[in-house]
């Protein structure tokens, strides 16, 4: 435990808890991400992962906990705070206007704004031409809506917004879920360039293989609980699914 | 990423399309618009032949009728503006009847009753503070809906459904039922008549201005294009289009000032102004109608607000996915409330043009509007699951049920007969252009 965890966590998630009436989504989490790291979040369906990232990206408002950002306590009350703090969010719903093309997405909520405060729309064409052409060069339908594209062209106009803005956090829920083999390839050699580039990412899976690979740490939990976070090169990718399925971390139990 | 779309300039498929689609293509002409112009030409050819051949006259394409009928269109057409916001937000506004009716007898009210006790009957700024008054009544009671839909989390459907009896009961209250009348004389001339027209001078300024800032956007369009690097039209695609929008911009000024005043009047004006009038009458056009102008000027900043500004912007990603909206830090809920005052602001002045060309406020004023103007704004391509709409459609959409109502009167339908086939035109056009949307898709 050398390497990623000397210095100031990029993210340090404290004592998280939130609950939707009277259930327990999320339970008293802790989590820390470093820059250049990614670290990967297991558990079943309703185990609170993308409860616990949505209250990271101000979707949702925790009950109780911190967050630390770059050593500093963070308020993220809005998604629009989040993004000040410079945190992207690629959503497992791709969270794109189906009816608007890929710029307008792309900038929602940042248009670029001429003089008069009009939106610039050949601007913003011209720089997701540019932004598309370094993430997806087959990426042509800049014109046509959204839900014109095929779901790996979804998720790089998702992804170019991370990319654009220079975020410093990215979380993913599900990146690579609707996507097909060479899509999903793509998306995993993406994010090993995010991570050169020093970025912290979240990565949120069901695919305990894939988080293998593309994971630096992962963590695991169970019914809001965070059962344990383990360096992938320390456990097998058995511990991890005993982990998810018994709620136990068998380190402890060895230990 | 590997999948390949090709949309290549070399596609093979578009060398060998046709010159139909070359041009449309060149063009960039909105195929759906088309066809309701389309459907609007074959409206007004078919009436104005089927009077002709029925009735013995033809009277549809007229000067006299056409320009009525501009000035008929424009309350519904006013509202159906703002109607295209709401509904691409995948609300509803059923109160906007209602509302221009509470609002016209606010005003009614004020200018009748109360402002000529502390300024004097016929004081200049009767009219003004009447028309601020009605358009802050609207704005007022919209924002009140949008607040309950955004904030209570009542159905769109619910909130004005109540508004709907609410402020044409509160219209009746305020009046006790009565008319009010006569509106001031100034604030007569917002809903056109002979006077309430700008003139022959007036309108040649209208429409060469006109001229002038289509030219000018089509060249700073093109200025745009080249410095981003994008694909330019072709040239005589560029002459085309800035052609035929300049020739319906002078086409309508010549229109429009072709209907001369009625002899009556102009005889009245002539008296009144010490002119003696030549033997075999005056000709004084009427030039277009100050609703008409009002309708161009809402439809004009609608367009910029929904297409050039945050605001519009965000109005179709709410409309197009509401959670994605809010994602991108896009406070929907406020939204809501704005867009539901600028519909209720839009009634407001509706109410204005309908009283000031009834020339008295009544609280039946608006009853069933608010029906045409959801069919205005859904013939003219908006879409009730949200997310598409635009300013121009729904305008096209009022004239298009207005063309109908106008036609059928002039041929002498009765009003059973009316209601039957506007309601068959709804439904009809709704199907079609859900097949057309299946087409392209």
């Amino acid at each position: 435990m050398s390497r990623a965890e000397n210095g100031t966590p990029l993210v340090d998630i404290r004592n998280l808890s939130i609950s939707f009436g009277g259930i327990k989504a999320v339970d008293n989490a802790s989590i820390d991400l470093y820059p250049g790291e990614v670290v990967g979040l297991l558990g079943h369906n309703g185990a609170g992962k993308s409860t616990l990232i949505k209250i990271l990206a101000g979707a949702y408002q925790a009950d109780s906990g911190e967050i630390w950002i770059n050593g500093e306590k963070a308020e993220i009350n809005s998604p629009r705070d989040a993004r000040d703090y410079n945190i992207e969010t690629i959503y497992q719903t791709l969270a794109l206007a189906d009816n608007l093309d890929a710029a307008s997405n792309l900038f929602l909520g940042r248009e670029i704004t001429n003089a008069y405060g009009m939106v610039d729309d050949a601007r913003m064409e011209a720089e997701t031409r540019k932004i598309m052409a370094r993430l997806n060069p087959n990426f042509k339908k800049l014109k046509d809506p959204v839900s014109a594209l095929s779901g790996g062209q979804r998720q790089s106009v998702a992804i170019a917004r991370a990319v654009y803005f220079d975020a410093k956090i990215v979380i993913m829920d599900e990146p690579t879920a609707a996507l097909g083999v060479h899509e999903t390839q793509m998306v995993a050699d993406l994010i090993g360039e995010l991570k050169k580039q020093g970025l912290g990412i979240f990565l949120i899976s069901h695919d305990t293989r894939e988080m293998m690979e593309l994971c630096d740490r992962v963590s695991v939990m169970k019914n809001g609980r965070m059962i344990g976070t383990e360096r992938v090169e320390d456990v097998t990718e058995d511990d991890i699914l005993s982990m998810i399925i018994l709620g136990k971390n068998p380190r402890d139990q060895a230990a | 990423m590997t999948d390949t779309t090709n949309t290549d300039e070399q596609d093979p498929a578009q060398a060998e399309e046709g010159a139909i689609m070359r041009f449309m293509r060149a063009t960039e002409l909105d195929t759906r618009l088309l066809g309701m112009v389309a459907a609007l030409l074959l409206i007004w050819v078919g009436f104005h032949f089927f009077g002709y051949f029925k009735n013995g006259f033809a009277a549809f394409l007229t000067p006299r009728n056409l320009w009525n009928l501009s000035v008929q269109t424009s309350s519904i057409g006013i509202m159906a503006t703002g109607m295209v916001l709401v509904i691409v937000t995948r609300h509803i506004d059923l109160s906007v009847g209602s509302v221009l009716g509470f609002s016209a007898i606010v005003m009614g009210v004020l200018q009748v009753n109360i402002l000529p006790e502390y300024l004097g009957l016929g004081h200049p700024l009767i009219w003004i503070i009447a028309v601020i008054a009605g358009i802050l009544v609207g704005a007022l009671v919209g924002s009140l809906h949008g607040f309950l839909i955004a904030y209570g989390g009542i159905p769109a459907f619910i909130v004005t459904l109540g508004g709907l009896l609410v402020w044409r009961g509160m219209a009746f209250l305020i009046a006790r039922g009565e008319t009010i009348s006569p509106v001031d004389s100034t604030f007569a001339l917002l809903g056109g008549g002979p006077y309430g027209a700008i003139g022959a001078v007036g309108s040649w300024i209208v429409g060469l201005g006109a001229c002038a800032i289509i030219i000018f956007l089509a060249w700073r369009g093109r200025a745009n294009r080249r410095l981003h690097g994008f694909k330019l039209r072709p040239m005589w695609a560029e002459y085309f289009m800035t052609g035929l929008a300049c020739a319906v911009a002078i086409g309508a000024t010549l229109l429009v000032n072709s209907y001369p005043w009625p002899k009556g009047i102009v005889r009245r004006y002539a008296a009144a102004n010490d002119i003696t009038v030549p033997e075999g009458g005056l000709f004084i056009s009427h030039g277009f109608a100050i609703p008409v102008l009002i309708l161009l000027a809402v439809g004009v900043l609608m367009t910029i607000l929904m297409t050039r500004t945050r605001f519009g912007r965000y109005v179709f990603a709410i409309g197009g996915n509401p959670e994605a909206a809010k994602l991108a830090g896009i406070n929907t809920e406020w939204m809501t409330v704005k867009i539901f005052a600028l519909m209720g602001g839009l009634a407001g002045l509706s109410a204005v043009v309908a009283s000031a060309r009834l020339g008295s406020a009544t609280n039946a004023l608006g009853t069933l509007d608010e029906l045409y103007v959801i069919a205005a704004a859904v013939i003219g391509g908006t879409s009730l699951s949200g997310g598409i709409g635009t300013i121009y459609g729904a305008i096209l959409g009022a004239l298009v049920m207005q063309s109908l109502q106008t036609g059928m009167v002039l041929i002498g339908f009765d009003a059973a007969m009316q209601q039957v086939v506007v309601g068959t035109v709804l439904v009809l056009a709704v199907y079609l252009d859900n097949k057309y949307r299946g087409a392209t898709k």
